[in-house]
């Protein structure tokens, strides 16, 4: 385990737990998913999803394709809306350090796999890194038109008007484009994609990132990717472009301008302190700012 | 060949026939549409006016047969014979399709000014200052007031739904525009106004339409030339005014001596 690095010892690694706990041929079948995945960026590859010992929506489809990727060799990293100590993340780590013995980190810039809930660390990352998301509803138009077949067929036919609908919608009703998190992006030019619950403000470091996006629905049985260098454009109308949110204030622990800040209470009387919501990166600041 | 021959037809549909399973529903029927013009086929419920409809209008495979449509820039061509893509392309373009419940044409729980403007959105225009300035043009061309250009269509009336429908359908400035029942369920007054403002309109538009009706009046009111159907056949096809006024057929003369005078 790397210096300076926070976390308590895990626990040791189970040897009647196959590695990563999937077997074999289930993680060459997601591999295989992962790989038409990568092949066509942003196009849903329906996979055979396991039942996983915990349940849907806790990130079922990200462990299953971190668990087909990891290596002996691999270093990972699990956060949970930015930050390393939150249940979801501690367990999914915990599970993986029981299961494979990997390295575990919380340094973004050290992982090689950072599985994620909500966010995208504010460190930016490098080539060789994957990035995998956890992703609750991969269908970007679900929630506009609710059949499968036809979301699909609207897809094949590059048919996108749905999704200007329902941001006209957003303009028509409060001035401005309100969806502030799961923004819809338009990979490679060609495929519409829901980024997954993160706050738009990441949208923008999807774009031509160097690192691998991989996402995994667990309950919705899809995997879809983004490559390395892959064009992502949030929607927008020509009139009202796409912005991301800002804040008026820094963050109150490292003095971050730039960052996704959290607004925590702190008080029964209201009293509230806004903070960065990625933990790495806001300790690594108060260390050397 | 006369002159009218030298123009091609905007819809030809030549000998179709369509089945659900082993039961044919739509026999052998063959005619021709002109630019502007209106077609009513009319029927009793279950002579298969509604499958000939959805089958012309690329909705249902036929079990034989041709539709041929006159694509802006490549004359007729069959309809079938496409791909899915130039067929949908087509359908949301140059087409338009009013449905008897206006709950399956409009989506329900987005506003007027969404419902009006989605195709538009769909053809790639992507200023929300002209889409909406397009969108309250329609509204008032469909005598909706445009300050419900927010308002979600389950709080209209059936009226307005079915006058939001045609505006959203016609924004792409289609060519021919294919109605199912459009006035069924709607009281006289405002199936008067309706049949009004769709004259206006496929007038103003030179739109042919093919619409589906049981109801003799909207044929009378609307349409140029009319169908009859009975299990499946057109048994008589003409002028409206020539077959509502000397009906040749049984069939027909029974159903225009059905109508009650009041």
């Amino acid at each position: 385990m790397s210096q300076n690095n926070p976390i308590e010892s895990g626990p040791a690694r189970d040897p009647h737990i196959n590695f990563a706990y999937l077997d074999e041929r289930t993680k060459r079948m997601i591999r295989r998913a992962i790989l038409k995945a990568v092949a066509i960026p942003g196009y849903q590859v329906p996979f055979g999803s396991r039942e996983m010992p915990l349940p849907y929506g806790w990130g079922t489809g990200g462990i299953q394709v971190t668990a087909s990727i990891i290596g002996s060799t691999d270093v990972l990293k699990v956060i949970d809306q930015g930050s390393d100590d939150t249940v979801n993340a501690v367990n999914i780590r915990r599970f993986f350090q029981r299961t494979t013995g990997v390295e575990v980190t919380t340094d973004t810039t050290l992982a090689s796999i950072i599985q994620t809930r909500h966010r995208i660390p504010e460190t930016p990352l490098r080539e060789g890194q994957v990035l995998v998301y956890q992703v609750p509803v991969p269908e970007p138009m679900q929630h506009l038109e609710p059949r499968e077949q036809e979301t699909r067929q609207l897809h094949a036919l590059q048919e996108y008007g749905l999704m200007h609908v329902n941001l006209f919608e957003d303009l028509s009703h409060y001035g401005h484009i309100s969806s502030t998190y799961d923004y819809p992006v338009l990979v490679n030019g060609r495929y519409i994609m829901s980024p997954s619950p993160i706050p738009k403000f990441d949208n923008p470091k999807m774009h031509l990132n160097p690192a691998l996006q991989l996402f995994g629905a667990g309950r919705e049985k899809r995997i879809y990717a983004v490559p390395p260098y892959t064009t992502v454009e949030s929607l927008g109308f020509d009139d009202h472009p796409f912005e991301i949110q800002r804040w008026e204030s820094a963050c109150e622990l490292c003095g971050s301008k730039e960052s996704f800040l959290d607004e925590v209470l702190m008080d029964d009387q209201g009293k509230k302190m806004f903070v960065c919501s990625d933990s790495d990166y806001c300790s690594k600041r108060q260390v050397a700012p | 060949m006369s002159e009218l021959d030298t123009t091609p037809p905007l819809m030809r549909v030549q000998g179709l026939s369509c089945a659900y399973g082993a039961k044919t529903v739509v026999r052998d029927i063959s005619f021709d549409l002109w630019p502007g013009e209106v077609l009513a086929i009319v029927g009793e419920s279950g002579s298969g006016k509604t499958t000939l409809l959805n089958t012309v209008a690329a909705r249902h495979m036929p079990s034989a047969g041709h539709v041929y449509f006159d694509l802006r820039d490549h004359g007729l061509q069959e309809i079938y014979a496409m791909s899915e893509a130039q067929r949908r392309m087509l359908a949301r373009t140059d087409w338009g399709f009013v449905h008897q419940h206006a709950a399956e044409g409009l989506r329900m729980n987005v506003s007027a000014g969404a419902n009006v403007s989605e195709r538009l959105m769909a053809l790639g225009q992507r200023h929300y200052g002209q889409l909406r300035a397009q969108a309250i043009d329609w509204l008032e061309r469909v005598e909706i007031n445009p300050n419900r250009i927010d308002d979600r269509p389950d709080t209209f009336s059936g009226g307005m739904r079915q006058r939001l429908q045609i505006a959203r359908n016609l924004i792409t400035q289609p060519r021919l525009v294919f109605m199912d029942e459009p006035t069924s369920g709607l009281d006289v007054s405002v199936q008067a106004k309706l049949l009004d403002m769709m004259r206006t309109l496929t007038r103003q538009m030179n739109l042919a339409a093919i619409i589906v009706t049981h109801d003799l009046a909207v044929a009378r009111l609307l349409a140029q030339r009319m169908m009859v159907m009975q299990n499946g056949q057109a048994v008589e096809t003409g002028l409206t005014d020539q077959v509502l006024d000397d009906p040749q057929h049984p069939y027909t003369q029974l159903l225009v001596s059905s109508v009650l005078q009041p």
